[in-house]
């Protein structure tokens, strides 16, 4: 069975791509560290997104050449990056206000476990070593969607969307939308809602890798990504 | 008035030991390596600091902790390209850690800076970083209550600086620096040039000279990214 879904499954970048296809033009929007940084390769044609770093940072643009870094100029990974027309700078605590205030309209993460009550589990496994949180539990509040980019399954195969969060958790009930290898799902009313799933996938399949009920609600979508 | 100060040995001079020090600075974005380097010629010990991180490589605040300085960090992200410095002591058991979400920590010390003991923020309710704090419901959410943080010191970095306290910064660099600069008892800010009186155009001063108690100059201010790219040590 994972055999069979690892020959199918979306590539992070594709997953990347799929979550871009969400975001309007004109939106204000918060990448996480790492996996979802990439969605922002991905707008679509003739919109715009302005993208927000928790740094301080709003309407930056792609890394700099090497060697044209300017290292007071970085992303909350702390990566080089470059500024557009109409960029802003500000300290962190009006950085946080844009977070918790409910002005960004989207903030898109990594989890390692989702719930089906919106649950979400992004920043410790729980298991000891140097705890690190940094602004993921501020990011889960206040961005009109959180949406979330997984792999649909952990590499040794266990479902990653539950019935309940076994690792510590990062924000209660805030996840409204992921992006996974497979499948395409809204948390609604405590319950995963399937709106796309892989056309090669059958839905008992996913069901079988999923760890609560797919509730269907109207027709599911294919989930069709071009192959990056 | 003039609040400058000579060199970055004597804008430290008056740190003792057992102090909590606001270090600004995101990762090395606006932190002030040169003043921490002079704080690590004078060496107190037993020091609480309040950075975002917990430093990188071998200089700046990690050079600190390896110095032994450091008593207690507080911080939300004590992860790096090259933790080992805090990493090793703390898995020993010999630095202690108050991890705190970042825009909890911001928000923090902007209270300690603005007078404001505590406030009510959503961020990590029903989380283990939650435990033991008073929760209140507010318009049908739930949110956590958490308090000011202050410090005796508070070491930052800007771009511009006047003899009055007036500061500008540098980018990103910006991050918590006007903040920590508003929450400690004595703020000292390394500058890359102090300039008259008057030629910050006062509607481009981010933090007022009335948060600020000393100005050092330090043109060509280091990076601790660069550094760490030459794998620099301190001392």
């Amino acid at each position: 069975m994972s055999d069979a879904i690892n020959a199918i499954k979306l590539s992070n970048a594709q997953i990347a791509w799929r979550a871009a296809q969400d975001i309007e033009d004109g939106a204000y929007v918060n990448l996480g560290i790492g996996f979802p940084e990439m969605v922002a390769k991905f707008q679509p044609e003739g919109r715009e997104a302005i993208f927000h770093t928790e740094n301080g940072v709003l309407g930056f643009g792609e890394a700099p050449k090497e060697g044209e870094e300017d290292w007071d100029l970085i992303n909350a990974g702390k990566k080089a990056i470059t500024l557009k027309p109409g960029s802003a700078f500000f300290h962190h605590a009006d950085s946080f206000s844009m977070v918790r205030g409910g002005h960004l309209d989207v903030a898109i993460l990594g989890a390692y476990q989702v719930a089906q009550n919106g649950d979400l589990a992004n920043w410790s496994t729980g298991k000891g070593g140097v705890p690190a949180v940094g602004g993921a539990m501020d990011l889960v509040h206040g961005a009109k969607r959180v949406a979330v980019v997984t792999d649909h399954i952990t590499k040794k195969g266990d479902p990653k969307l539950l019935d309940a969060c076994t690792m510590p958790l990062t924000g209660v009930g805030c996840v409204t939308r992921v992006y996974t290898s497979l499948a395409v799902v809204d948390i609604e009313d405590g319950q995963f809602v399937l709106r796309e799933k892989l056309p090669a996938l059958s839905f008992d399949d996913l069901q079988a890798v999923t760890g609560a009920p797919l509730n269907v609600q109207g027709t599911v979508g294919d989930l069709i990504v071009p192959a990056l | 008035m003039d609040k400058t100060i000579a060199t970055v040995a004597d804008a430290v001079a008056e740190i003792p030991d057992g102090a909590t020090i606001m270090i600004g600075g995101f990762g090395g974005s606006g932190a002030p390596i040169e003043l921490i380097h002079a704080l690590i010629d004078k060496r107190p010990r037993d020091l609480t600091v309040i950075n975002n991180n917990a430093g990188n490589g071998h200089v700046g605040i990690a050079a600190m902790i390896e110095q032994d300085m450091v008593r207690k960090m507080v911080c939300s992200f004590p992860r790096s390209a090259d933790p080992r410095a805090f990493t090793e002591r703390y898995l020993e058991g010999r630095i202690e850690l108050e991890l705190v979400p970042q825009g909890t920590l911001a928000e923090r010390i902007r209270a300690g800076g603005a007078g404001i003991p505590a406030f009510y923020t959503p961020t990590s309710f029903g989380t283990d970083l939650a435990k033991g704090k008073p929760v209140e419901e507010f318009e049908g959410r739930s949110y956590v209550q958490e308090r000011w943080l202050k410090a005796d010191f508070a070491i930052i970095k800007a771009q511009l600086g006047d003899p009055m306290g007036n500061l500008t910064y540098r980018m990103a660099g910006r991050n918590f620096n006007p903040l920590m600069a508003m929450a400690a008892t004595r703020t000292i800010a390394q500058v890359s040039q102090i300039v008259a009186p008057g030629e910050i155009d006062p509607e481009q001063v981010v933090t007022p000279g009335i948060f600020v108690n000393g100005v050092v100059q330090v043109a060509n201010p280091q990076q601790e990214e660069s550094l760490n790219r030459q794998e620099a040590v301190y001392p």
